[in-house]
């Protein structure tokens, strides 16, 4: 029906655009590291949910089959957003590779 | 997913509600602390290109495990026993390391920032303006539902009417995903992944807890419904009736091959999360790290639905006022004290908040990118679409609120849209894997696979097999026969219209077909990245190995 040359956008013009775009984004430099929100918010659920098991009432304990099951997801939970905050400090987010300028530039664009 | 039982009403109390106000602080936060790195459109519907894969990876696996996938596949594990493994293990594994190694470069490389638009660099017009606008369509509606199952859900757990929960949770992902585009919603995702699993294991452990153990629940539940419920492929044989309606042969090809690799490799929900990687190893990655707590996570949704099934024998049956669905709420309500249970709560609402935010955030992006920008205002600066990309976000949000409402006074016909549109997403498999391995399949040959393999998949479920000419003996099998149909069909018109029909120009395939050269040079590996853990083909295989290993205790 169309005529095979003319009728779609070159390849070259989206490699283009999505490159230039690239170049210009801001998440790499910007966007804060997710390890700092899951291990905050897993040491605070972690606290919370540990001191809720620490001496549980009758009634829940054995709604709970006599597990200390908040005890124990509490604990689990604090390991886990302690695994978190270390794992931040050991490895931190590698700077960008390519550095979009030598220095720090106005935001163009 | 339409009805939940009376009486499922949590005891809830200000310590739940705590630990669920601080997760939807967090949510909000998460979006305004993202709002700094949105400079470019690309920024806002790909994160710049920029993650890590281990976010994108999680993002991945998250995306899929909405509530309403957590709370179904319970219910199936209720009906129909260990089958339920088959979704998993060979329903996604299979699909998801062949999006990894074979699939992801000529994704990836060509830098098409979409599944429309690798269309439309690789077929023509037609194919893409067709796949953009029934993937647009689609998600709006699929979030709608899936904030409509919310509203169910919420007011049957914690007695909230069903308008307040729509609302609330519609704005907060409105407001999430307008600011901080689709870095907030993976973080999101990632941070939802954490809390859902922090929900289940307890739920799991203790369900198990409280039936004696696996074994006693085995025996239990093998006197109940025989031995093959607790079997994988027990009475899978052709001809052999089973409670799934299919045998060996549908699940293989039908769920194994067409569904699966149609939704995973093609859903654009899915591969958005692996395009705004941060290279090409870490995009191949991210289906692969995904993979393996997909292989797990059957066993924290299989399991409470089998405990379900013990606790309340008639669960599903007229005798009981507890459906299938109710599984996974029965057992927090029954099980969990105080505390655990708002960490549940929480899940179970992030759940299905990440489930919406994923369709949405995948809608923004094909509106703009693959509509607005090509078809309607071209051109433009590329702030101007950015803008845009926001301001349809908002609107893509209100429109699902209002669909949710629609969904609540029509619910059939909204199960009935959704099963319209599950056969759209038969033939885009068919037409992907032959336009990336045959350099000849023409343009037109596109969108005619498209339509053909829709049109013939339709016409099976509705025709053939609601219209009783042939018997397949439930719903989910027919799926499965309609999907294969599909399949076959849009590869056959794919073909036939190839020979036709004029071939792409070669030059324009670079980069897009199996065997051609990428127009852009490969970029150098990152150090990092030759680890022997980071090697895709090694990761890629393990899951299949491991996902394989898992069917044996469960086939002997």
């Amino acid at each position: 029906m169309s005529e095979p040359h003319t009728s779609e956008p070159h390849r070259s013009d989206l490699h283009k655009e999505v490159s230039e775009l690239e170049r210009k984004s801001a998440t790499a430099a910007r966007l804060f590291d997710i390890r700092r929100i899951i291990g905050g918010l897993f040491v605070v659920y972690g606290v919370i949910v540990t001191i809720a098991g620490i001496s549980p009432s009758d009634a829940d304990l054995e709604k709970a089959e006599g597990v200390h099951i908040n005890l124990w997801t509490g604990l689990a939970m604090l390991a886990l957003g302690l695994f978190f905050l270390v794992w931040m400090k050991l490895r931190p987010a590698e700077a960008p590779e390519t550095a979009p300028d030598p220095k720090p530039g106005p935001d163009g664009g | 997913m339409q009805t939940l039982a009376e009486g499922l009403r949590l005891p809830t109390n200000g310590l739940d509600y705590a630990i669920l106000a601080i997760y939807f602080v967090v949510v909000l936060g998460i979006g305004f602390a993202a709002r700094a790195s949105v400079r470019t459109s690309l920024d806002f519907f790909l994160s710049g290109r920029s993650l890590p894969a281990w976010v994108t990876g999680l993002a991945f696996v998250a995306a899929n495990l909405g509530a309403t996938e957590i709370l179904g596949m319970a219910a199936t594990g209720a009906q129909y026993g260990v089958a339920v493994v088959h979704w998993y293990w060979i329903g996604a594994i299979p699909a998801m390391v062949f999006l990894g190694l074979v699939m992801m470069p000529f994704y990836y490389r060509s830098k098409v920032r979409s599944v429309p638009e690798f269309l439309l660099q690789r077929f023509d017009r037609s194919a893409h303006l067709l796949s953009s606008a029934l993937f647009a369509f689609a998600a709006i509606l699929i979030a709608g539902v899936n904030l409509y199952a919310l509203s169910i859900v919420v007011e049957a757990l914690l007695g909230w009417p069903q308008w307040v929960a729509i609302v609330v949770a519609g704005l907060f992902v409105l407001v999430y995903i307008t600011i901080g585009g689709l870095s907030s919603a993976i973080y999101n995702e990632v941070l939802q992944f954490f809390v859902i699993l922090a929900a289940l294991i307890p739920l799991t452990v203790l369900g198990l807890k409280r039936v004696g153990g696996w074994d006693a629940m085995s025996d239990s539940l093998t006197k109940q419904h025989g031995g093959d419920f607790m079997t994988a492929w027990g009475g899978t044989g052709i001809g052999d009736p089973n409670p799934l309606g299919a045998n060996w042969l549908t699940i293989i090809l039908g769920l194994g091959f067409v569904l699966s690799f149609g939704y995973w490799t093609t859903n654009f929900a899915e591969v958005q999360r692996a395009l705004s990687a941060k290279n090409l190893s870490a995009a191949k990655r991210t289906p692969l790290i995904a993979a393996f707590p997909k292989i797990f996570i059957v066993f924290a949704v299989m399991i409470p639905g089998l405990v379900a099934a013990v606790i309340v024998p008639k669960i599903g049956t007229p005798d009981s006022d507890l459906t299938y669905n109710d599984a996974i709420p029965l057992l927090m309500q029954e099980l969990l004290p105080n505390g655990v249970l708002g960490i549940a709560v929480t899940g179970l609402l992030a759940a299905f908040m990440a489930g919406m935010a994923a369709n949405v955030s995948s809608f923004n992006t094909v509106f703009t990118t693959d509509i607005w920008q090509r078809y309607v205002v071209k051109d433009k600066p590329d702030t101007y679409y950015l803008k845009f990309g926001r301001l349809i976000t908002a609107i893509g949000v209100l429109a699902s609120i209002g669909t949710a409402f629609i969904a609540a006074s029509f619910s059939n016909i909204m199960s009935y849209l959704q099963t319209l549109f599950s056969f759209f997403n038969v033939p885009m498999f068919v037409v992907f894997i032959i336009g990336m391995f045959w350099k000849r399949a023409s343009m037109k040959s596109g969108v005619w696979g498209l339509v053909a393999g829709t049109g013939a998949a339709m016409v099976n479920y509705f025709w053939i097999y609601k219209g009783g000419i042939i018997d397949i003996p439930s719903d989910q099998g027919a799926n499965f026969v309609s999907a294969i149909v599909g399949f076959v069909a849009g590869a056959v018109v794919m073909v036939v219209v190839t020979l036709f029909t004029a071939p792409k120009p070669e030059a324009e395939l670079a980069g897009l077909v199996y065997g051609t050269e990428s127009p852009d040079p490969d970029e150098a590996l990152d150090e990092a990245d030759s680890a022997w853990y980071r090697k895709p083909a090694l990761l890629g295989w393990g899951a299949i190995v491991l996902a394989a290993a898992c069917y044996i205790p469960y086939s002997l």
